[in-house]
């Protein structure tokens, strides 16, 4: 095999070439959804410097949005992922007008612990609504294996895979070629500035949110069809590692959060080979990692500190 | 009567851990999500020392403590050199890790958890410690130390130029926080006599955070007045209906973000010099 030439197999404990293959293949599944995730994240942070904790709670919503509109209305999949998508954005746009637009000039901190609020308030709330119980995610299309000469890969991790990169391709095209783009580069470079070259600062913000919280609900919609379940707790983890993968990437920067997650799943999913129970104390261990070699993340700009 | 000294207990077994954190973020301005670990980790210790080597309660809690110290030396060394935002995902990192280490972990119990805890701390034993904990803190506050913290919340910068070793201090800041912090987690295992990985992750070090903001950051007894708050809100809202009660979480959520939209400097709000400045400024704009 050409592909992979001069990797040292015997270090991977019992693991030859093609399982090294599919476990990247499901690293890289894994990594296109935190990757997902993180664009939420650093948009946001880009733009408001803020932490939204809520992120992970909308991409839990989405998930349950679209498990409502294949098994209640019977929508077929991608019908489901854009109505949870929709659903996402107006969520997303809500908590902003709601949560975070009265706070724009307090300090640091009250946002923060407000997004903590929406958080915990969406989480309890759907809670109550659904149950504690995970539910299965009926997809309507057969899962079959696909087999590229020896290895294997699902169709579902295909569509993930798909999906993925028609999403992140149309928010780059979105950041850099359209006027709304341009606006929210401007914005995230310099909020006042922005405002002085006629820029509405409040309709970019809320745009942010409503494309942000689109990509993590369809991040939602996207993990529980590959593990097959739904719950009101999934926000958490995918949560914190999306925005380590927006910290890893350097936040702000919309291919680092990309790269970032897509490096996450790898790391994740290789290191899960050798110690599976320590496999959510990687993602941090990578995080900390980072942060003390580059604390401005793999594509971070550096930023001059202003005395 | 049980049930009111239990929840009097409580209270101030969160109130050292808010007024411990509010040492960290509201004094010296170093955002931490990760208070908990540290509570974990001399609650583990403390519990440990007890049932594996017979030492007695008042050993296991202050040798509990100085491991979490300890910790919090070796955690804060690499990550205090990261700043804001950087800094509260380092330590929430951290905490995420030890939680893992703690219930993959042979001695600890794993995800069983440690059980057979003696019930040793009753409401006198932990009003002592807070007590002891706002007294010391209180000489901490009022020496050349306290005062390089604020000066370091303050401008860093301005408290480097006028010769405080910053990382140094913030540091020690880190260390003593853990201290408390590790000080409330043995009297809460001594409390509740069983302990788990989970009482002590990312929900908890946020409930703490919550306290020290709700009662106004840099406060200490504002620490207090939101530890009394955050830990009796849930119990009021149990007493008053079970339908409330089965809401009291999204209650909870909602209200975090009500009062950040009303106070957003808390409910005592600490007169840090900014602050001051600020209002002068203002002041003397409305006079002319």
């Amino acid at each position: 095999m050409d592909i992979i030439p001069s990797i040292d197999f015997a270090l991977w404990k019992g693991m030859d070439s093609k399982m090294f293959i599919e476990q990247i293949i499901n690293g890289l599944t894994l990594g296109s959804t935190y990757s997902l995730i993180a664009l939420g994240y650093t948009m946001v942070y880009g733009i408001l410097e803020l932490i939204n904790f809520a992120h992970s709670e909308i991409y839990m919503i989405g998930a349950f949005l679209g498990l409502v509109m294949v098994s209640v209305y019977k929508l077929p999949f991608i019908a489901a992922l854009l109505v949870s998508m929709a659903g996402s954005c107006l969520l997303g746009i809500t908590i902003e007008k709601a949560a975070y637009k009265p706070l724009r000039r307090a300090n640091r901190i009250a946002p923060l612990i407000s997004a903590i609020g929406v958080s915990i308030f969406l989480q309890n709330a759907v809670l109550m609504l659904a149950g504690p119980q995970a539910r299965p995610f009926p997809t309507g299309f057969n899962v079959t294996n696909l087999n590229l000469g020896s290895l294997r890969i699902s169709s579902l991790q295909l569509i993930i895979l798909l999906v993925s990169i028609v999403l992140m391709v149309g928010l780059h095209f979105l950041i850099q070629r359209t006027k709304l783009g341009q606006a929210m580069r401007a914005t995230a470079q310099d909020k006042e500035t922005a405002q002085l070259m006629g820029i509405k600062i409040d309709q970019v913000i809320s745009f942010t949110f409503a494309i942000g919280s689109a990509l993590g609900g369809a991040a939602g919609v996207l993990v529980g069809v590959y593990f097959d379940s739904v719950d009101p707790m999934m926000g958490f983890f995918p949560g914190l590692k999306g925005f380590v993968a927006a910290v890893l990437g350097g936040i702000g920067s919309i291919p680092g959060a990309m790269l970032g997650g897509l490096i996450l799943g790898l790391v994740e999913m290789l290191g899960a080979v050798y110690m599976s129970r320590y496999k959510d104390a990687i993602a941090f261990a990578v995080l900390i990692f980072i942060l003390l070699l580059k604390p401005t993340g793999l594509l971070g700009r550096k930023v001059q500190e202003k005395v | 009567m049980n049930y009111y000294f239990q929840i009097l207990t409580v209270i101030m077994i969160n109130s050292i851990l808010a007024v411990s954190l509010n040492l960290v973020s509201g004094y010296t301005g170093q955002l931490s999500l990760g208070h908990a670990t540290f509570m974990g980790l001399g609650a583990y210790a403390a519990t440990l020392f007890t049932l594996k080597l017979h030492l007695p309660f008042l050993a296991s809690i202050i040798l509990g403590a100085t491991v979490a110290a300890f910790f919090g030396f070796v955690i804060g060394v690499p990550t205090l050199r990261l700043k804001g935002d950087y800094l509260a995902i380092a330590t929430l990192g951290f905490g995420e890790i030890m939680k893992n280490i703690l219930l993959n972990l042979q001695i600890t119990g794993g995800p069983m958890g440690l059980r057979g805890i003696p019930k040793v701390t009753n409401i006198y034993v932990a009003t002592a410690a807070l007590i002891l904990v706002i007294f010391s803190l209180n000489r901490i506050m009022n020496s050349r130390v306290g005062k390089s913290f604020i000066a370091i919340r303050e401008d860093e910068l301005a408290a480097e130029a006028m010769g405080i070793n910053t990382t140094r201090f913030k540091i020690l800041a880190f260390i003593i926080g853990a201290f408390y912090a590790g000080m409330a987690g043995g009297l809460y295992a001594f409390l509740f006599r069983y302990i788990n990985p989970k009482d002590f992750g990312f929900m908890k070090s946020i409930e703490i955070l919550c306290m020290v903001v709700l009662g106004g950051m840099g406060n200490t007894y504002g620490a207090v007045l939101g530890a009394f708050i955050i830990t009796v809100l849930p119990e009021l809202l149990r007493s008053v209906s079970p339908v409330i009660a089965q809401y009291r979480m999204v209650l909870y959520g909602l209200l975090l973000v009500i009062m950040m939209i009303v106070k957003p400097q808390g409910i005592i709000s600490g007169s840090s010099l900014s602050n001051r400045i600020k209002r002068k400024k203002l002041l003397e704009k409305g006079g002319q």
